[in-house]
């Protein structure tokens, strides 16, 4: 027993937890002792005794996990643990509940702990469209849908579409790229672990009294500065989840500077490896904006500071332009790596090189660079500085041109190719298109100050963000979690229950989010429980269409689980494709590769005579470099 | 290599009719319906129109990525059995020149003319009337400055036709002001004084919504709106007999304007 608790794993993690919430606790009695407080109580919106614990509860189990072993070893010059590589690959399901430094096993832990969440949340969104299918109130009171809504939210954008597409990409990756692993192994695993305390803090916020966190996920003060206690566990939450972000960004940023193989110029990258890249430029910048805000919003509540206390001098808006300036980037975070995946699909399965390669690189660059100058559009009518209305106009109306480029050069991808759309990954693809057109053009409206201060905080609102996260994000999540599942599985999934769950989920989209662009215009304000008799109808019929598309990602949860088991065994490169994940077997050797693959030429080099990415090992001799003028667009 | 001349092989007139017939027919369906609902200020048709221009502009948008989509589907769909690759097309630099700037014209075609109307729908107007606006949570009250102080709860009566400056406060959290058919919003916002103008010209009763969230009464955050004559306004107004109350009174003496003159004064002052 006591070998077993010295031992990292998760004996050691429940004591760990039980320590670090002991010296939580016992921090706050002492501290508030020598400070000649009342030990015990508690101030109306602080909870010290269980704030101070779920900060350091949660570092207790990273601790007993074994998330710090090898660094604090070293730190105290203890010898450490020589690496003997057995944690890498996972022999059986036990192995994914370890801490584990493999990053083909840190991806298949980060994409199953999101959608884990994602049905979380998605079961929390059939409640809220529930209640919202008839005016009044039937199923939950005003205050518990205020917290769904919130917790909804969320779940959603901090332990699903922002982490899951890290889990995509820390799978796919280093094998693209051609390095056998991440450049940080035990950084990416702590990064991994700290997510689902991110999510148990959310969830938990249901226990806390006076129930969970109600402010929106945008938790604008005052009113979560005011808030009960389950705020603080959003605030906490937040922190972790933003943590995980940051180092996983940097994990990114220097395996694709430092790690790609030889050959593999900047300009010979796949696509999905420079949206990566663009994502974790922002989330390195961004992602500690947010952390900050919901800090000075905790010390409001715990420490009574005076950020955002107007009655004290506090400067109410300036909540909201801290938060927007990391959560307008963070709308591109949860695209980014989704346009890289669009493009890999879309080339491969139109077998036709990407058009305007180049271009689309420097979109992504484009991109990133506007979205840090246009956070005040969320602000049209908050009351700010009004001259600084419309140069933000301006600058959000131009992001509009370089997605554009993105869209029309998919398009010009698939003239003259030979489109094969057997694959539900394709499938999705194709519909993203259209459905993030919609949401882009939803987008535009919005970035204008006259329409926007109608629509603003209506429904139109609400159809806009589910259109470009739901159709846009989450249509490229599906892309790409069926275009690796038989890379990542081994096995291949069944694409008629694939085009089932496609045209299910197509539906659901468009019937459920279209119609709340019209209730929005017409005067139905967002994050209300009950609503004017008047939109009952249209309210019903969205809230059918949600629960068919609800339904119908039943369907893709038993595609998954049954094809991981008993799918046919998949090749090493089922759809044909180039880059170099592909030309190893599936699942992926333990380390990758034997030998470290040659890059000589651009990834999606289909229909030139003889050009080849990389030339992998054993086969280097026979095949000649090919000359630089085919590489790359002209 | 280079792959033959890829505009010429396209039927690219063809394709822009079709695009031309998917635009009208959007836009004939779409303009055809009032989205917004009733327009009942003069604000709200500028915003309607710029609504309606976007639409068509974006009708345009829509058909074009539509049918270039669906031709391409139509066209180089792989038989079964077809393992071959593609033409090695990597890209027209004439036609992604054409696709950065044409969406650049449109955007800020679409920014200049929102400016515009921007503009218009703020303008004061030599004469305009000082209403204030107090909310807390989950109510509205409202002050008539220039009537003698005087003061009303859950009920806002407006003259038609006069220019209206709302001074919005707020006594506890951020809410926001929303009249549909007049399309203005502002929130009120603890600390600050926030500003709105409006000219209603649509006599009637309509309803003020709250659409900020402001904690679980949100969703009942209302009151009723009345635009009346002059005439009724005048006898309304004087015959409120409670004047404005002091923690409100405090608000509009202490709370800061948002806008000064020059934006640079405000942090020293």
């Amino acid at each position: 027993m006591l070998a077993a608790i010295k031992r990292p794993g998760w004996y050691r993690a429940v004591l760990g937890t039980l320590v670090g919430a002991a010296f939580g606790v016992g921090l706050v009695v002492v501290l508030r002792a020598i400070s000649g407080l009342p030990i015990w109580q508690t101030e109306q919106t602080g909870y010290p005794h269980v704030v101070v614990p779920l900060i350091t509860g949660p570092l207790g189990f990273l601790a007993g996990l074994g998330c710090f072993d090898y660094w604090l070893r070293w730190a105290v010059g203890a010898p450490t643990i020589p690496e003997d590589h057995s944690q890498h690959g996972a022999r059986n399901w036990k192995d994914y509940f370890r801490f584990n430094t493999d990053h083909k096993v840190i991806g298949i832990q980060y994409i199953c702990t999101t959608f884990f969440f994602f049905f979380l949340s998605g079961l929390m969104a059939m409640l809220i469209r529930a209640e919202l299918a008839q005016p009044g109130t039937q199923i939950v009171d005003a205050a518990t849908y205020n917290s769904l809504f919130s917790t909804h939210a969320v779940l959603m954008i901090f332990v699903f579409i922002i982490p899951v597409f890290a889990g995509i990409a820390n799978y796919v990756l280093p094998l693209m790229i051609g390095a056998p692993d991440m450049a940080f192994p035990r950084l990416n695993a702590l990064s991994f672990w700290m997510l689902p305390l991110a999510g148990l803090l959310f969830v938990g916020s249901f226990l806390a009294p006076g129930g969970a966190f109600d402010a929106g996920w945008t938790g604008y003060a005052p009113l979560s500065t005011g808030a009960p206690l389950g705020q603080s566990f959003f605030n906490l939450g937040v922190q972790f989840a933003g943590a995980s972000s940051i180092a996983t960004a940097l994990n990114f940023l220097v395996t694709i500077i430092t790690m790609r193989a030889p050959g593999m110029t900047f300009w010979r990258m796949p696509l999905l490896v420079w949206a990566n890249l663009s994502t974790s430029l922002l989330v390195v910048a961004a992602t500690p904006f947010i952390a900050g805000v919901q800090f000075m919003v905790l010390f409001d509540r715990i420490l009574h500071t005076n950020f955002f206390d107007f009655a004290a001098g506090g400067d109410v808006v300036s909540y909201q332009h801290i938060f927007w300036f990391y959560s307008h980037p963070a709308v591109y975070i949860m695209i980014l790596p989704g346009f890289g995946i669009i493009s890999e699909v879309i080339s491969t399965h139109a077998r036709k090189p990407i058009f305007g390669y180049r271009l689309m690189a420097l979109a992504l660059i484009g991109i990133i660079v506007l979205s840090y100058s246009v956070w005040a559009h969320h602000m049209f009518v908050a009351g700010m500085f009004s001259w600084l209305r419309v140069p933000m106009m301006f600058t959000t109306l131009l992001i509009a041109v370089p997605t554009g480029i993105k869209i029309f050069s998919w398009l010009g991808t698939l003239f003259f190719g030979k489109i094969h759309t057997y694959s539900t990954a394709m499938l999705f693809a194709l519909a993203f298109i259209v459905t993030f057109t919609i949401g882009g053009i939803s987008g535009v409206m919005l970035g204008m100050v006259p329409i926007d201060i109608h629509v603003s905080d209506t429904y139109f609102i609400v159809a806009h963000i589910h259109f470009v996260l739901f159709g846009g994000s989450v249509f490229t999540i599906f892309a790409g979690i069926y275009h690796w599942f038989p890379k990542m599985t081994g096995r291949m999934y069944d694409e008629r229950l694939g085009r089932v769950h496609f045209w299910g989920t197509l539906v659901g989209t468009w019937g459920t989010f279209i119609p709340m662009h019209w209730v929005g215009m017409d005067g139905m304000p967002r994050r209300v429980a009950d609503y004017a008799a008047q939109f009952g109808e249209w309210n019903l019929l969205i809230s059918v269409f949600a629960f068919i598309l609800g339904a119908v990602q039943l369907v893709f949860l038993y595609n998954m689980i049954v094809s991981w088991r008993y799918g046919p065994r998949a090749e090493g490169n089922p759809w044909r494709a180039n880059s170099i994940e592909w030309q190893v077997s599936s699942p992926p050797p333990i380390f990758n590769f034997d030998e470290i693959p040659r890059v000589v030429g651009g990834p999606y080099e289909f229909g030139v005579p003889g050009a080849r990415h990389a030339i992998m090992a054993g086969e280097g001799a026979e095949v000649k470099e090919p000359q630089p003028s085919v590489v790359g667009s002209p | 290599m280079r792959a033959g001349p890829m505009l010429g092989r396209l039927p690219i007139v063809k394709m822009l009719l079709v695009t031309l017939a998917g635009t009208a027919a959007i836009s004939a369906v779409m303009l055809s319906i009032n989205w917004d609902g009733q327009e009942g200020s003069t604000a709200a048709p500028k915003i309607d129109d710029l609504l309606n221009v976007m639409i068509v502009l974006s009708a345009f948008v829509f058909s074009l990525v539509m049918v270039m989509l669906f031709y391409a589907l139509w066209k180089f769909k792989a038989k079964p059995g077809d393992e071959s690759d593609g033409e090695p097309i990597h890209g027209n630099t004439r036609l992604e020149i054409a696709w950065t700037l044409i969406p650049t014209i449109i955007v800020l075609f679409g920014g200049a003319y929102s400016w515009k109307v921007l503009n218009e729908i703020e303008d004061k107007g030599s004469n305009p009337m000082t209403i204030d606006v107090f909310s807390q949570q989950y109510a509205w009250s409202f002050g008539y400055p220039g009537k003698g102080m005087k003061f009303i709860e859950g009920e806002l009566h407006v003259p038609v036709d006069r220019t209206i400056q709302f001074k919005m406060h707020s006594q506890d959290v951020i809410h926001s002001f929303w009249v549909p058919e007049w399309r203005i919003k502002k929130d009120n916002v603890p600390g600050i004084t926030t500003t709105a103008i409006v000219t209603p010209n649509k006599i009637g009763t309509y309803q003020l919504i709250c659409t900020e969230l402001c904690g679980f009464g949100h969703a009942s955050m209302r009151a009723k709106v009345v635009v009346e004559s002059p005439q009724k306004f005048e006898k309304w107004v004087t015959g409120l007999t409670k004047e404005i109350p002091e923690p409100f009174i405090e608000s509009i003496e202490q709370d800061t304007e948002t806008n000064p003159a020059e934006p640079l004064d405000a942090g020293g002052a």
